[in-house]
């Protein structure tokens, strides 16, 4: 089983560095031949990263747009990110100070992620226009979520793990020197699941999280009256002029 | 495919999110292109048989072409925060106006063609195979889209379904399925030099006509000049100023304030248009030839300035795109731009929109004018989509909001602003832009009007507002149609420079 699992983690976090790689080197060299940021946009590059910011922290956008999305989504999100950041204690040896204050909050953020998602769940049943452009993979990305959540949590809160066999699984597998894992039922669950999503992350929806970074409607700014801007395959339609 | 009956939208307090009904304007299409429309614009003229894999491939090369389509194809999570924003989900309670859902029609199919999952798992992803009724689809519903970018404002990750919809149109182009009423007017545009095909001749007589009524008005002779060789402003307006009320009213408005401030200035008969409907196709190569006419036309005239007459989707172009496509604009130092920057006075934003110029002037006290002369109106703004949401005027952020109702209140003394939630860059589209503006497609057109009237009649109930103004052909157009169906005086929709033009002080 350890063997199958250190190979299994293997395997997704290649998938995982070199699907996101791949992604983030195509979206980078497709160009984009117009500026067509949505105004009103900054004038600046300062701007721009202000602009962005305030996008990937409080999420603007969207809390213009609907505030159940909003109250649930960056629930989900910060939530994980809290529990991200409290897990890398498994993987730090010795732990970082910030990690050692954040554990407690990272404890917490779970209940925050995991309330997140079921709103977001519950959103696709009940509402008909959200039910209505729903694909089975946007159930089972929130469900696929929503068990790794839970299962992390009952280790946490209801059956503890052998935290540091299983700290000594991971830091063996950066090291390249394989540690047994523990074979307890919920942390197997759990670790399987994190690898199907680090698998499915580079090929799915999920690459909204680099996509944001490249949507021209927001990272561009709006100065197309001061700078041209043209697309080395617009350029050439240049020569013949 | 005449315009079948369909019951009129009835204004209530607030705009209500419908429930979705499936298909219910499936039905409405406009006109297939013939034959030598389509054989002028370089595309077929019906399907033939290798249809899907023209298709295919054109996805393929505009996804090299444009991030904007890859990323925005990629990184929907189908949240929902669009679902109620279009004007014509709204109006129409058809789901796929919904913009998440007109972009899955192009999703579906990328998905399944260009994506891992969608070719392993198509019914997982929700990815499906491109057929005939996807293409019905497409056909459909990308003309059911006034690519006026309201649902970018709100999604969390900016995605524009006008990009969508301009690539979705441009493969349906690229296939023989192209648009009648767009395809049309995009070669009147390049064979005769406006979108109405007016020749030379006939616009002459037209601004003679003019300048006959003004004198007769005013007493003052006030000229509209063509073709002038080194006149210092070359003005390119949208071609409905020439001859459709009210729009014409708006092109007597800027004569009056380039004759106050003393300004020389001309139209020319080869690039008389301001509209580029290159921008609805998304086709880049015909929106930079219908944009290389008015840089031909600079060139030749010899003008110091070039300014952008009460258009929409014309001025998101010039503003945001002619630098890009062809030098109008400070520029750079590449050789295709330097020729127009050694002519173009760099004292002065190039292109210039008419609004700027003229609350420039009022400011500077370089015109007077009498506010009291539009007493008898009470005005509301309404922000024309692609002023709003894709360019700017001025040197803020926002100043396509600030100028023209700056401009409105130094002419007229009671203003009052719609909703706060329907104007600005959160504004509803008139209904009939991005190439929706023809009688095949009235329906669309109504019903899509629904939250921008029921915005409008909430502050004719509230203020007595009996004027709107606009600084949009299109929008003027559409609102003269439609305004009647629900009730209003068509004559209450106008440009801004109509109150200038009242307003305005001559000697």
């Amino acid at each position: 089983m350890t063997i199958i699992y250190a190979g299994m983690f293997y395997i997704a976090t290649l998938l995982l560095v070199a699907g996101l790689v791949y992604k983030i080197f195509d979206y980078s060299r497709t160009p984009a031949p117009l500026k067509i940021p949505t105004t009103p946009a900054p004038t600046t590059q300062k701007g721009v990263i202000y602009r962005m910011a305030k996008e990937v922290v409080l999420f603007e956008s969207l809390f213009k747009s609907n505030k159940w999305i909003w109250v649930f989504g960056w629930l989900f999100h910060f939530g994980l990110l809290l529990v991200l950041l409290r897990h890398l204690r498994y993987f730090t040896q010795p732990v970082w100070f910030w990690v050692d204050i954040l554990q407690p909050f990272g404890k917490y953020a779970s209940i925050m992620m995991v309330i997140g998602l079921g709103g977001l769940l519950a959103r696709r049943f009940l509402v008909d226009r959200v039910r209505y452009i729903s694909t089975p993979s946007d159930y089972l990305m929130l469900v696929l979520l929503l068990a790794i959540g839970l299962s992390g949590m009952m280790m946490t809160f209801v059956t503890h793990t052998d935290i540091i066999a299983l700290k000594g699984f991971f830091l063996g597998l950066m090291y390249l020197d394989i540690q047994p894992l523990p074979q307890d039922p919920a942390l197997l669950v759990h670790l399987a699941l994190v690898a199907l999503l680090m698998v499915i992350f580079p090929i799915s929806k999920l690459l909204h999280a680099p996509g944001l970074f490249f949507s021209p409607t927001r990272n561009q700014a709006d100065n197309p009256r001061e700078r041209r801007h043209v697309a080395a395959w617009a350029a050439r339609l240049d020569q013949g002029n | 495919m005449a315009a079948a009956e369909f019951d009129v939208p009835e204004l209530k307090d607030d705009i209500e999110v419908p429930k979705i009904r499936e298909g219910s304007m499936a039905h409405a299409k406009s006109f297939l292109a013939p034959k030598p429309v389509q054989d002028f614009m370089g595309y077929p003229h019906e399907l033939s048989e290798d249809w899907k894999e023209r298709a295919i491939d054109k996805m393929g090369d505009l996804l090299g072409k444009y991030r904007s389509l890859k990323v925005f194809l990629d990184a929907c999570v189908h949240c929902g925060a669009c679902t109620d924003k279009c004007h014509y989900y709204l109006g129409t309670s058809d789901p796929k106006n919904m913009p998440v859902a007109r972009q899955d029609l192009m999703r579906q199919v990328y998905r399944r063609y260009f994506t891992t999952p969608g070719k392993l798992f198509p019914k997982l992803v929700g990815a499906k195979d491109l057929t005939k009724e996807t293409l019905d689809d497409w056909y459909s519903y990308y003309h059911q889209c006034s690519e006026c970018r309201r649902c970018s404002v709100f999604c969390p990750y900016g995605i524009d379904t006008a990009e969508i919809t301009m690539a979705g149109r441009e493969i349906l182009n690229h296939v023989g399925m192209g648009q009648k009423y767009s395809n049309e007017i995009l070669g009147k545009v390049q064979k005769i030099g406006n979108n109405l095909g007016l020749p030379g001749p006939a616009l002459e007589d037209t601004l003679e006509g003019l300048e006959e009524d003004i004198e007769a008005d005013t007493g003052v002779p006030v000229k509209l000049p063509i073709d002038v060789q080194g006149a210092e402003v070359l003005l390119v307006t949208p071609s409905a100023d020439f001859f459709s009320e009210p729009h014409v009213e708006s092109l007597i408005g800027y004569a009056k304030v380039f004759h106050a401030a003393g300004i020389s200035w001309t139209l020319s008969s080869h690039a008389s248009e301001a509209g580029n409907f290159g921008l609805f196709n998304g086709n880049y190569e015909t929106m930079r030839k219908v944009a290389m006419r008015i840089r031909d036309a600079a060139l030749e005239l010899g003008v110091k300035r070039i300014v952008v007459g009460e258009c929409g989707h014309a001025w998101r172009v010039a503003y945001s795109f002619w630098n890009t496509l062809t030098g109008i604009g400070y520029g750079g130092n590449d050789p295709f731009s330097i020729e127009l920057q050694k002519q173009l006075d760099p004292n002065y934003p190039q292109p210039q929109h008419i609004c700027e110029l003229t609350n420039d002037l009022i400011k500077q006290g370089k015109i007077a004018v009498d506010p009291s002369a539009n007493d008898d109106l009470v005005v509301t703004y309404h922000d024309s989509c692609n002023v709003a949401r894709a360019s700017r005027m001025g040197d803020e952020p926002g100043g396509q909001f600030a100028i023209p109702r700056e401009l409105i209140q130094s002419v007229a003394n009671n203003f009052h602003n719609m909703a706060e939630e329907t104007i600005y860059e959160s504004t509803f589209c008139c209904g009939g832009g991005g190439g929706l503006l023809t009688d095949d497609l009235m329906e669309v057109r109504v019903k899509g009007a629904m939250p921008r009237m029921t915005a409008l009649n909430n502050v004719v109930k509230e203020h007595q507002v009996n004027f709107m103004a606009t600084i949009c052909a299109i929008c003027k157009a559409q609102f003269t149609k439609v305004l009647p169906k629900y009730g209003f005086d068509m004559s209450m929709v106008g440009g801004v420079h109509q109150l200038v033009s009242k307003a305005i002080k001559l000697d």
